[in-house]
């Protein structure tokens, strides 16, 4: 029975490079993968690209490049990946020069183009924001950036014009998964039962070391061998659905039923209806089994079909972020971080300071949980060692500055003996959603060659 | 008991969506976590930091819960004032809870 393996070469945008390298040296692989966008990343690239047409790809393409390039050349892997970001035409650009710099030959390179309706944005005004009140009109003139998260047809039509590697931008994470195995196989959306196994695939692949030992460690209850040489998955997908996660041999991390089954759950809301363009997979009857030390087999995954709508994602400027912090330390630590937090907030009302939201933390105490899980975990009188956060949003980066000096100053005005003041002020690149028709999006798939 | 003493956890973010898995080490021990980890209570332990609805999700087979937690996460990631951001880690507060 055919079967095609598949490797995670990134789950994130900054992810460790040496995983990657060693998955595809050691793991026999067809394909391997990077996905490197969150929710927010695409937005932040399209000012990148704004400043400068040539860039809004992803920062590390040609660090990861320099290493995975020839050894995709050497062992015919193909590479898969939405580092294109907001712009994955440059980024087979730059490829494609580097490949021609290292004397790489017989390379097609793809850009799957079209998730990005920011041109076209004015048609959907009316369309009402998943996330606020109001529809997209609300926000106009704050919008940076509108991305379509695109599905697997892109991916699947430049591997059948023999692309070896895919560059896309906002496509849906498993996706990158599932372009894969709808060529290899060929499938059409008419499988819907295999695509449903196919996105679950692409989900527990798509966060890289978080199958195989990352995000999981806790010392006595989950133990990690080796986490600093964490190996990434592989999945071995047969024609008939079967699944093998495994990782390299010799490389650190653990694949058990808990790792898999705290990644299927991720991000996860329904998991009977977990939404992606290409379909909408059904976790609820999947069945793990240890196969042996770290390989676990995961069986069960369906599915039902692929929805009408897409969602676009809307990166829109939504004001500053004012943090500053101060710490206070030994017996009376904490009385001392209450009275500096009673001061700033006489301190604002008498400058008058304008803000949206306001938050206040005693890192160390309650700056994770808040006070009724923090206060019943532990006393804060305690605490020996605490540092006083003050985070608030703001309209103008001048009201936010006027919040962080207010904590700064409680240097020499403040409580006896607080050190190590920061302060910091974000502009905030939010996002939102809207669903648009599924018809309106155009993917097309453009190509280079050496 | 403490959870944290037969139930493990993970906790991911979508939006101002927060869900956090629950699942049994020992697959025996589901009944229990189904019988004792109610969305109710589950809502009552995040009182301050949840302010929509919390939705359970029953997965027997793994041995598994899903909690999906609305208007949890302070705006979502990209304009929360959360030091946690992502609220990752929610997961270990939901372990803290006593059965």
């Amino acid at each position: 029975m055919k079967k095609i393996r598949i490797g995670s070469g990134a789950g994130y945008g900054g992810d460790r490079v040496e995983p990657a390298i060693e998955v595809m040296e050691k793991g026999n692989l067809d394909y391997v993968i990077f996905e490197t966008l969150a929710e927010r990343t695409i937005a932040i690239a399209q000012q990148e690209k704004l400043n400068n047409p040539d860039k809004g790809y992803n920062g590390l393409l040609e660090y990861r490049m320099e290493k995975v390039l020839p050894l995709a050349a050497e062992k015919g892997i193909k590479v898969i990946t939405n580092m294109g970001a907001a712009n994955p035409l440059a980024a087979i650009k730059v490829i494609k020069e580097m490949a021609i710099e290292k004397n790489i030959k017989g390379l097609k390179i793809a850009a799957v183009i079209g998730d990005d309706i920011y041109d076209s944005i004015d048609d959907y005004m009316d369309y009402d924001i998943l996330e606020l009140e109001g529809n997209l009109s609300t926000i106009k003139d704050n919008i940076v950036s509108a991305n379509v998260y695109t599905g697997a047809e892109g991916i699947a039509e430049a591997l059948k014009n023999g692309a070896n590697i895919v560059v896309t931008g906002r496509c849906s994470d498993p996706a990158l998964v599932v372009g894969p195995l709808v060529y290899e196989f060929g499938w059409d959306y008419s499988n819907i039962s295999e695509i449903g196994n196919a996105i679950m695939v692409g989900h527990l692949l798509e966060c890289g070391g978080q199958i195989t030992g990352g995000y999981f460690a806790d010392p006595k209850f989950k133990d990690v061998p080796e986490p600093w040489k964490l190996g990434f998955p592989i999945a071995e997908i047969s024609e008939n659905g079967d699944v093998e996660i495994s990782k390299v041999d010799g490389s650190g991390g653990i694949i058990n039923r808990h790792t898999v089954t705290e990644q299927l759950l991720y991000e996860i809301h329904n998991p009977s209806e977990y939404i992606t363009p290409d379909g909408i997979a059904d976790y609820t009857n999947v069945v793990l089994e240890e196969v042996k030390e770290n390989v676990v087999s995961v069986k069960g995954g369906t599915g039902k079909e692929r929805p009408a709508t897409l969602k676009a994602s809307i990166g829109y400027k939504d004001g500053f972020i004012a943090e500053g912090e101060i710490s206070y330390g030994g017996t009376t630590a904490y009385s001392r971080a209450e009275l500096a937090k009673e001061i700033v907030e006489k301190r604002l009302e008498i400058i008058g300071a304008t803000f949206d939201e306001i938050r206040f933390d005693f890192i160390g105490c309650n700056s994770l949980y808040k006070d009724s899980i923090s206060s019943s975990m532990n006393d804060f009188n305690n605490v020996k060692d605490v540092r006083l956060r003050v985070a608030a949003r703001t309209k103008t980066k001048k009201e936010a500055q006027a919040i962080v000096n207010e904590v700064e100053t409680l240097y020499t005005n403040g409580p006896a003996a607080g050190g190590g003041a920061t302060k910091n002020i974000k502009a905030i690149v939010a996002v939102c959603s809207i669903f648009v028709p599924r018809e309106n999006i155009k993917t097309t798939v453009v190509y280079e060659e050496v | 008991m403490k959870l944290y003493e037969i139930a493990h956890s993970r906790t991911g973010d979508k939006g101002n969506i927060s869900n956090i898995s629950l699942i049994a080490y020992n697959l025996d021990d589901f009944a229990t976590l189904k019988e004792k980890v109610t969305s109710e209570k589950v809502k009552e332990w995040f009182k301050d930091i949840v302010e929509g609805e919390v939705i359970r999700y029953e997965l027997p087979s793994l041995g598994a819960l899903n909690f999906v937690m609305h208007d949890a996460l302070g705006g979502g990631v990209t304009r929360t004032l959360s030091l946690d951001m992502h609220g990752k880690s929610l997961s270990s507060a939901l372990l803290e809870m006593e059965i």
